[in-house]
């Protein structure tokens, strides 16, 4: 320690500089903490964000068109989409060759089923000669032009060539497109017929349910969060497993109830009848319709609402408000003027986690809500699941997935995430 | 605002008894679905209904016989030991991996935290049908899909964020004088961490590690898509009944579930007193 | 690290399943199927005699076949096919037989011939419609209604469906455009054979969803077959389409207050697929199974616990009485004379080319 000057820097007791001891300190926490850290986050990023990734690409990837078809790829390149007459023979004869190969290798259907989602019709044009095309000799039998169209007059449609030039690279921006009703034709981008349009209209109901269902919840949470936060912490906690309960109960339960309770030989209804409230013969429809969905759903997620509700008010000093009462305020001028702009932090933070967990709602919609009252999720599995368009099932989780993730980023912003708290 | 002051008018009685009845309302609104399952799952019949017999409280109309259903049922039972395979397994990884990075992250200086904080929530804020989805294709092409390591890893993944809220929510009152204090009188960093730190963070750990449990427990979406018929769980069987079958034995699990729910969200509740007594605070 | 470990321990228990076998067949075989009375009905007639004859047996059950063709495709494309068994409806067998991901069966050679020698494909007949198709059972798609909810007059025609004013009430309908399609456009005045020609036609689809839409507010989805005879039997609604068997058991079985209207009803063939490139040993399994359960007795067997008439010719004399209630099955069958007065074939062929199209149309029909 003695030979420290007054001039030099001060030294640790090992003798480097204290600066850069203190630093490499600090670096070492910093790594010590990243290594606890690393486990949890490798396992994150492999079991789940990788998967959402990897399905994110379905939505652009088109290239089952360059894999079944590689020679008409090319051969079309040289043909203008734009031109009101048909492809060469060197196309057409390339598409026999290509579709002579994946007709042996059964693969024609696909790339059937990719094209006919762009253009409705060309599936059965693939299908059918993919049958026939199996039995020729592609080599020496032309011209194929005019064999093929003599096979199915679909191959002398010019939109049918357009479609497969158009959508004849390896990326698409096709199933965003059909994710708001869009394709992509030969002059752009254009609107699709009237009978094909639905999922713009999915998207609005979804958020539009979701708001109502948000809205319900603060109605029905104010009070309740109110009446926790101003009650003694003896009773208030008693009522706190009230909310927790159905907090904790699984969602299918919770579900199945409301399904017994709404249906119109339910619980709900025959009690409406016995008091004679209702008709016997004129029940009310209250489930399988969007009004099913909402009780449901806002059963189901009116704790998310009461719990940061509650959090809020705890910390409100009561003294306020008799400060504006005893200023002369009215019971409601002082609730609206100085209470309630103290609870809007806890509002907000409620209701964008109400909004956040209901527009990817998909196990309540379904079994409650009919055809009305199903949601954006259950076209996504729909088409997961049963209509086997993977791409478009891919973009619209895409959309639904951007939506969520700007509110949690609005939501990390306003209340942070750290201060998430489970009852 | 608890009781009504003794010069109150009569327009704040009536606005102050009414308010209590809302509230009554809204409290009968939350908790009536949940408990009217309960008496329906004894119905001697098979109706979802209550029968005449059941309001007459005549114990003809009552009987334990979608229970003995649940017991005596192959797919039932098969259901609830995949669930009692999955979840705890889950819950392990989760607790495990959550609980080290939660002590991770709150170290006084980690870079990025807010980034990694995001990401290590993001399985309980992404809609589960996009989760589940994406888990369906990629499990797929390595393998995992329809096994049992699958749905455990996907059951894991949804259960962490659970963990890291609870834990890093005890570890904010964590008082990091204790650890210097084991550290000054000799103790190394891994005797610190177990007999100092984790006695104080467990109730946190436990009952991440209870949410983790029912995430697992009751999740249907990602299981449905990730699983196979050979890990069909007790939320999947009840989703299979409600969609085509709606059996009364599924009132019977119901009620069964309840119960559970009834007794982990006890265990919880206890552990959080138990945790601020720890810390100091005055029990609430 | 732990994850390799973990991928690297889950290749070594796949690996070691099939060897750890003692015979050449897989000693677990997944069957995919329907759920319900159906389901139900194969497990008494070929599943449970089957594993008593080979107790070393686990089949595990799966509930997939509506999703069956999505899920062949996933589970084809990444290269880990877990089924061993499929029941699929014909259509979707042609589909997935001409996307390749499922096996052509040399009918001959893997199924049994009739005990008077007849071979299979001669006892089959023209119910092998597809290559990669082993039929079980004709069914129709028909309708059922509550006794006593539809006034004095039961319904008598198809088209009463769509008659609000003398049947008001809901109908449940199958969330698809086949049959419905049909029906709607049989009941706008289109002639029985015309039907396909019409509905070929952008007009002709128009046409049938204008009808649907008459009574669009009146009707209740379904997706799985149990849902109608639940709906009809919780009074949601007054009359709803789906299999006669599933009826057949709620009527019979459950004694419900529901008829049958046995009118322009669709006749369908099910049947077992088996997966394309099984692994050798689950292969074997499958095909003996295959051999076992789709015999002229097994066949007939099946007949006794749900209303389906069986695929072979050689079978339709064994069918007897209900295994539990002993009433005559023969009266109940879709096939029988009695009930056959006015049906629906419903056109494959067509259904394969046009299918994605309608699927596309009438969702958006449904969403608005």
């Amino acid at each position: 320690m003695s030979d420290i000057t007054q001039t030099g820097p001060m030294l640790a007791a090992d003798g480097t500089p204290l600066k850069r001891s203190l630093a490499r300190a600090l670096r070492m926490q910093k790594i010590r903490a990243l290594m606890l850290i690393a486990p949890l986050l490798l396992f994150i990023l492999v079991t789940f964000i990788l998967p959402i990734g990897d399905m994110l690409y379905r939505s652009v990837d088109n290239r089952i068109v360059q894999n079944t078809l590689p020679r008409t790829v090319v051969a079309i390149s040289a043909w203008d989409p734009a031109s009101d007459e048909l492809p060469g023979e060197a196309v057409y004869a390339a598409l026999a060759a290509d579709l002579k190969d994946a007709a042996e290798a059964k693969t024609h259907t696909r790339v059937a089923k990719r094209l006919n989602y762009e253009n409705p019709g060309m599936a059965s044009v693939f299908r059918k000669s993919g049958r026939k095309v199996k039995k020729w000799n592609v080599t020496d039998e032309g011209p194929y032009k005019e064999r093929l169209i003599e096979l199915n007059d679909g191959w002398a449609d010019l939109e049918l060539w357009r479609t497969v030039a158009t959508y004849s690279s390896a990326h698409t921006m096709g199933y965003f497109l059909n994710a708001v009703d869009l394709k992509l034709g030969s002059e752009g981008v254009e609107v699709r017929p009237e009978d094909e349009r639905i999922y713009n209209t999915m998207l609005i109901r979804t958020m539009r349910m979701s708001l109502i269902i948000t809205f319900s919840c603060i109605m029905l949470g104010y009070p309740v969060a109110w009446l926790l936060a101003n009650l003694p912490t003896s009773k208030a906690n008693l009522l706190l497993i009230l909310v927790l309960l159905p907090f904790w109960t699984s969602l299918l339960v919770r579900t199945s109830a409301w399904k017994i309770l709404l249906q119109q030989q339910g619980v709900i209804n025959d009690t409406l009848v016995w008091l004679g409230v209702v008709d016997d013969a004129n029940r009310l429809v209250l489930i399988n319709n969007e009004l099913g969905t909402i009780i449901a759903m806002t059963h189901i997620l009116l704790p998310f609402m009461i719990l940061p509700m509650y959090s809020v008010m705890q910390t409100i000093n009561p003294s306020y408000l008799r400060a504006a009462k005893s200023l002369g305020a009215t019971n409601w001028t002082a609730f609206w003027r100085v209470y309630f702009p103290q609870t809007v932090p806890g509002i907000g933070a409620g209701s964008i986690l109400v909004f956040i967990l209901a527009v990817g709602y998909y196990i309540t919609p379904a079994l409650v809500g009919g055809t009305k009252g199903t949601f954006i999720s259950n076209l996504i599995a729909y088409h997961i699941s049963t209509s086997g368009n993977w791409g478009l099932g891919a973009a619209l989780g895409a959309i639904l997935l951007a939506v969520v993730l700007l509110l949690y980023w609005v939501y990390d912003k306003i209340v942070g995430i750290d201060n998430v708290k489970l009852g | 605002m608890s009781a009504l002051p003794p010069y109150a008018t009569t327009g704040q009685r009536v606005w102050f008894y009414s308010f209590r009845v809302i509230c009554g309302l809204i409290f009968f609104f939350l908790i009536a679905p949940i408990i009217v399952i309960i008496p329906l799952s004894f119905n001697a019949q098979d109706f979802f209904t209550f029968t005449p017999e059941m309001l007459r409280l005549d114990p003809e109309g009552f009987s334990l016989k979608h229970y003995r259903d649940f017991f005596s049922n192959d797919s039932w039972q098969s259901a609830m030991w995949n669930s009692l395979q999955i979840a705890p397994v889950a819950t392990l990884l989760s607790v495990g991996f959550g609980t080290l990075a939660a002590i991770g992250l709150s170290q006084q200086h980690v870079p990025f935290r807010r980034a990694i904080m995001a990401i290590l929530i993001s399985p309980m804020i992404v809609p589960l049908i996009i989760s589940a989805a994406g888990m369906y294709f990629f499990y797929s092409k390595i393998g995992l899909q329809g096994s049992y390591l699958g749905v455990v890893l996907a059951h894991a993944a949804l259960g962490i964020p659970f963990v890291i809220i609870t834990v890093t929510a005890t570890l904010v009152g964590f008082d990091r004088s204790l650890t210097r204090a084991a550290a000054n009188m000799g103790a190394n960093p891994v005797t610190t961490f177990f007999r100092v730190q984790m006695p104080l963070i467990l109730p946190g750990v436990i009952s991440g590690g209870l949410f983790a449990f029912i995430t697992s427990f009751d999740e249907v979406v990602v299981v449905l898509f990730v699983g196979s018929a050979g890990q069909k769980t007790l939320p999947w069987q009840m989703f299979i009944g409600l969609r085509e079958q709606i059996s009364p034995t599924i009132l019977a699990v119901a009620t069964l579930l309840v119960a559970i729910s009834i007794a982990l969200l006890t265990v919880v509740e206890l552990l959080r007193r138990r945790s601020e007594r720890l810390r100091g605070m005055s029990p609430s | 690290m732990k994850l390799t470990k973990m991928t690297a321990l889950a290749a070594t228990t796949a690996l070691c399943a099939p060897m750890a076998m003692a015979s050449d067949m897989a000693n677990e075989m997944t069957i995919v199927s329907w759920g319900g009375a159906y389901q139900e009905s194969q497990l008494k007639a070929y599943v449970e005699p089957y594993l008593e004859m080979h107790p070393d047996l686990k089949v595990i059950w799966d509930e997939s076949s509506a999703e069956a063709t999505a899920k062949m495709r996933a589970m084809t494309e990444a290269g880990n096919v877990t089924w061993d068994l499929v029941d699929a409806v014909a259509s979707d067998a042609m589909r997935m037989c001409d996307e390749g991901l499922i096996a052509e069966i040399d009918h001959d050679a893997v199924l049994a011939a009739a005990p008077d020698g007849t071979s299979a494909s001669d006892d089959f007949g023209d119910l092998l419609v597809s290559d990669c198709f082993v039929p079980q059972i004709v069914y129709s798609t028909t309708f059922g209604y509550r006794m006593d909810l539809v006034g004095d007059t039961a319904p008598s025609s198809i088209c009463d469906v769509f008659d609000l004013a003398a049947y008001p009430g809901k109908r449940a309908l199958q969330k698809r455009p086949i049959d419905n399609m049909e029906w709607a456009l049989y009941c706008d005045g289109v002639a029985k054979d015309e039907i396909y020609d019409v509905l070929g036609t952008d007009e002709g689809v128009d046409r049938a969803l204008a009808k649907l839409d008459s009574i669009k507010d009146q009707v209740v989805w379904w997706t799985a077959g149990a849902e109608t005879p639940q709906l009809l039997a919780d009074g949601e609604v007054v009359m709803g389409s789906t299999f006669n068997g599933r009826l057949f058991s709620a009527i019979a079985e459950q004694n419900q207050p529901i008829d049958m209207l046995w009118d322009m009803q669709s006749f369908d063939l099910d049947g077992w697929v088996v997966p394309a490139d099984l692994p050798e040993d689950r292969k074997a399994r499958v095909m003996d199974f295959l051999k076992f359960a789709t015999d002229t007795q097994r066949l007939a067997d099946q007949a006794k616990f749900i209303s389906y008439g069986p695929a072979r010719a050689s079978s339709a004399p064994l069918v007897g009485q209900h295994a539990i209630l002993g009433i005559d099955m023969a009266p109940h069958m879709p096939t029988d004379p009695a009930n056959a007065g006015n049906v629906h074939v419903y056109d494959y062929e067509w259904w394969a080319d046009n299918r994605d199209d309608l699927d596309a149309k009438f969702q958006a029909w449904l969403a608005k």
